[in-house]
């Protein structure tokens, strides 16, 4: 080490540094790679987008622009169909998920380990530990029998599949919430005279509300996303916005799909820049 | 022991475990002690002790394992917390980051129900008492920390408990506003009248403040006693290094009589100090002197009341008011004396010199070690 | 010890009316009363069915659709070997599903590992920007993320079939005479799979990162290492457990996709979701299916197992 630490060494490193500052954050490359993988994020949908705008049927070829194919989404009654159906699973699951994991992230958060947490953990994040196919057969396989044994066949069985899955989904941000809460606000409440009740309508539930409207949001949008457990699951009749996409996908395709995809990340576009907004503004 | 109503609280042979078999952590061993009516009393010890576990378990956030804790000859050890006419001022605020400073005030109120008007009336006059009635509306991440903690104090006087707790509520502010909220602290303890149950390890902070101390080492109460009190006549090794500074000396004791002992330091000298109950009358003990009661000697011309003792300067750090030397004394045995800067021209050794050191025969203090 | 008697007096009597012990018991009973909604739902449509197709992998196929309730270790056998359709005593290893199995690890392995060497420095790159601008760039990664898979999916399918954008331009400019066969390959999957799981890979990678202490890398610098040694010696390590979170979360969904082969890669290049899903529909073999889908999941353990051991306890000690 001694000789690399000479004073001649020295200079020359010195010398070289000169015309490129040396900054301890930066790794040579990358910037750059980190920038290919912003524009590659975003390059394919661009197209996308544009074509829905397409005058003529081709999704390659530029014929003018016209909202035509909007107009023909928006007119189409099966895609209204799936669309209304895609809402009212995903209202229902999301709502049922909600509810469900706030009382779970209630009764596994801010308390000292006990037996069985972990299995808890577990169980809540199984959805995600599960690859989709799997669950989606053995719903299938599970919901055939009830069909039989019942007769019944509506749309239950959808929002039931959804709502399991969405459980881990609104679980985790408002879990987050609740540890990242300082445990003694409760203590200071029945310190003040507040019985545990209302210790918890008046300290608790306003303060993890942010994270129960997160996980709210986030199971809505995981259910209005699912295709491959909603394509195993329903019934004839009963496809949904996403699986109604993956069907015309297979047939020849026409820029109304574009039309109905750009719709759609718009959407979700709109939707989350608002939620940054209102998110980043508080703090 | 006997409840009288003129203590405020009561401690009796509390005990407090965590954890079980090997893990198990006894935070609070078998202890008492009295909290009088209206005074200022300080838990003080280095973090670990047990001071907070206490605080706690009169809170009532925590269960004593053993023993029976009274509010003014009431036990009180199995109500929950929103029962017990006792606030605490928490270590980190936890002022409601939801409500405003007004809110965050009014919550006690509210919850044990009382008329509207009431509650803001005295919303009102908690402001004023802390000094804040500007910010009432603001919300509590607007405002710096000292706000933030005259806030959490306005909020747990509000319903005028019986006692306040004070879990260290000054640790988180820097030097100049902890100074300031001492006085501060003092004020409100003398204007309204509430037993003040203060927990801190800052002995400077615990002498400056309070009507009377309990030290506490391992979960046990060592001393209680008043600052000078507990300044002046540590009970063991432990009490008089924790606060304030200390020398250590080893002596023997050479004869007994009324209460006084005859010591020989094994430093060269003899001298005459009081021997506490609870120590052998004749063996090798332990004497503890402050820096600050030792002074140098030009001619060896020591006073009536004086031991001198041979030393060599080894080391002098100037600390700004004080000057600190560094003596080795004859029996190879440290010892630092503090002299004030104050120019009055006395004698000041250089470093490296031979000297001799005097003690004031007073301010040695045999220890039950 | 000397207090034992006085504790059971006390606490005996206290005015609560409850031990520890007690308390401790009925909170326990507490949290799982409150958990319990949740795990039963989970119970009833996602972990309980799970069980139903160990049962199913042992029956007989039925003619048309289901099962018949005979009990046939057949469909675990048919899951690695076939029968000669005229000898049944002439067994040889199934090649078709053999080649569905490799082409499934092989893929999700080249897709994390892809994610990773992109996803990586752009996580570093996001970590390394100023915290005003940082949740910036992050909601940038996380736009795609919430974007529906399927539609990503059918962006890149646009831009490479034979009629696509990259195609069409090609021609144009004359570079090629006839398109370019990308659609329906392995290497669209994999392109596929790489640009809609990538945002899984950085977002973990970056959590762990924004974490990261940068006075230790100043630190690494102060100690005379090279740029290349700061990270391999300071920064990787360092980030470790969001390496591998990112890769199981990666590993995983791969290993069971289903719409992105199915879109890009097509009939003849399946994977094992494909394939699954095939045997519950024109393949009418539900045990086969059954067997095929424990196999995919114990798969998937195995790597939640190696993840646990490695960054599981790190990961759960915060609690």
């Amino acid at each position: 080490m001694a000789d690399t630490l000479s004073d001649d060494v020295l200079r020359r490193a010195a010398e070289r540094a000169q015309s490129k500052r040396f900054d301890v954050r930066t790794m040579p490359g990358f910037t750059t790679i980190a920038v290919i993988c912003f524009i590659a994020l975003y390059a394919p949908l661009f197209p996308m987008a544009f074509y829905s705008f397409n005058a003529g049927d081709s999704i390659a070829v530029w014929q003018g622009f016209s909202w035509r194919w909007y107009v023909s989404a928006w007119s189409n009654d099966l895609v209204k169909d799936v669309t209304v159906r895609s809402l009212i699973v995903a209202a229902c699951a999301s709502g049922i998920a909600t509810v469900l994991a706030v009382l779970a992230a209630l009764g596994t958060t801010r308390t000292q380990p006990f037996r069985g947490q972990t299995l808890i953990y577990v169980l809540i994040n199984q959805p995600l530990m599960v690859p989709e196919i799997v669950t989606g057969v053995a719903l299938l396989v599970f919901f055939a029998m009830i069909k039989v044994a019942t007769g019944y066949t509506g749309l239950i069985y959808l929002i039931a599949a959804h709502a399991a899955f969405c459980i881990p989904f609104a679980y985790l941000p408002i879990r987050a919430r609740l540890e990242g809460m300082d445990k003694t606000l409760e203590a200071a409440a029945s310190d003040l005279y507040a019985t545990p009740i209302q210790a918890f309508r008046r300290i608790t539930l306003p303060l993890m509300t942010p994270g129960i409207v997160a996980g709210a949001m986030l199971a809505f949008v995981i259910s209005l996303d699912d295709v491959v457990i909603t394509e195993l699951v329903k019934a004839a009749g009963q496809d949904t916005l996403p699986t109604y996409m993956l069907g015309q996908l297979r047939r020849a395709i026409t820029p109304e799909i574009n039309a109905i995809s750009t719709a759609l990340l718009a959407i979700t576009v709109v939707l989350l820049t608002t939620i940054f907004f209102l998110t980043s503004k508080k703090e | 022991m006997k409840q009288s109503a003129e203590n405020a609280v009561e401690v009796v042979g509390v005990s407090k475990v965590f954890g079980q078999g090997a893990s198990e952590v006894r935070a609070l061993d078998d202890v008492s002690v009295s909290i009088r009516q209206n005074e200022f009393f300080t838990l003080l010890g280095p973090s670990g002790c047990g001071k907070t576990t206490l605080l706690r378990l009169l809170a009532g956030f925590e269960q004593p394992t053993a023993g029976q804790i009274f509010l003014s000859g009431i036990d009180i050890a199995g109500l929950p917390p929103n029962k017990r006419p006792i606030n605490t001022v928490f270590q980190n605020y936890a002022l409601f980051p939801h409500l405003t400073v007004g809110q965050n005030i009014a919550f006690g109120l509210e919850m044990l129900g009382r008329p509207k008007a009431e509650v803001s009336d005295t919303v009102e006059r908690m402001l004023r008492l802390v000094r804040m009635e500007a910010l009432r509306d603001r919300k509590t991440s607007q405002i710096s920390g000292g706000q933030q903690q005259r806030v959490a104090l306005a909020r747990a006087l509000a319903p005028q408990p019986k006692v306040l707790l004070l879990d260290e509520p000054l640790s988180a502010l820097d030097y100049k506003l902890r100074k300031e909220m001492q006085l501060e602290l003092k004020r409100l303890q003398h204007e309204t009248g509430i037993t003040f149950v203060f927990v801190t390890h800052d002995q400077e902070e615990a002498l400056t403040m309070s009507d009377r101390i309990a030290v506490m080492c391992d979960g046990n109460i060592l001393q209680v006693g008043g600052p000078r009190d507990i300044y002046d006549h540590p009970a063991d090794r432990f009490v008089a290094d924790f606060i304030g500074e200390s020398n250590f000396m080893n002596a023997r004791i050479e004869s007994v009589s009324d209460g006084r002992a005859t010591l020989s330091l094994t430093a060269g000298a003899t001298v005459q100090a009081i021997l506490p109950e609870g120590v052998a009358s004749s063996g090798d003990v332990t004497v503890v002197v402050r820096p600050e009661r030792a002074r140098f000697l030009k001619d060896g011309e020591a006073g009536a009341s004086e031991v001198s003792l041979p030393a060599t300067v080894e080391t002098i750090v100037y600390v700004g008011t004080d000057t600190h030397y560094h003596l080795k004394l004859s029996s190879d045995e440290a010892f630092i004396a503090r002299v004030q800067n104050d120019d009055r021209g006395g004698f000041l050794p250089a470093q490296g010199q031979a000297v001799q050191v005097a003690i004031a025969a007073s301010a040695v203090q045999v220890l039950k070690d | 010890m000397a207090n034992t008697q006085m504790s059971q007096t006390t606490t005996g009597k206290s005015a609560g009316g409850f031990t520890e012990a007690e308390a401790e018991r009925r909170r326990v009973r507490v949290n799982w009363l409150l958990s319990l909604p949740a795990l039963v739902w989970l119970a009833f449509a996602a972990s309980g069915p799970l069980l139903i197709m160990v049962v199913y992998s042992f029956l007989t196929p039925g003619d048309y659709v289901g099962v018949v309730w005979d009990f046939s270790t057949d469909a675990w056998f048919q899951v690695l070997f076939t029968r000669d359709i005229f000898d049944e005593t002439i067994v040889t290893m199934a090649d078709a599903h053999l080649s569905i199995f490799w082409r499934s690890i092989s893929l999700s392995l080249m897709t994390t590992a892809t994610t990773l060497v992109f996803g990586f420095p752009t996580a570093y790159f996001i970590a390394t920007r100023s915290p005003r601008s940082r949740p910036m760039w992050l909601f940038l990664v996380t736009i795609p993320f919430w974007t529906n898979l399927l539609i990503r999916t059918f962006a890149i399918m646009e831009l490479i079939r034979n009629e696509g954008l990259i195609n069409t331009v090609l021609l144009k400019a004359g570079l090629i005479d006839t398109p370019i066969q990308m659609l329906f390959t392995d290497g669209a999957t994999l392109v596929g799979m790489t640009y809609v799981y990538l945002p899984l890979m950085v977002l973990p990678l970056y959590a762990s990162m924004e974490r990261l202490d940068f006075r230790l890398v100043e630190a690494g610098y102060d100690l005379y290492a090279s740029r290349l040694q700061v990270l391999r010696r300071v920064i990787l390590p360092l980030v470790k457990p969001g390496v591998i979170a990112g890769s199981i979360l990666v590993f995983i969904p791969s290993l069971g996709a289903y719409v992105t082969p199915r879109l890009l890669g097509g009939g003849r290049n399946m994977m094992m979701g494909n394939f699954i899903e095939m045997q519950f529909g024109a393949g009418r073999n539900w045990p086969l299916g059954a067997a095929l889908s424990i196999t995919l999941l114990f798969i998937v353990m195995i790597a939640l197992i190696f993840y646990v051991r490695n960054v599981g306890k790190e990961g759960s000690g915060h609690g």
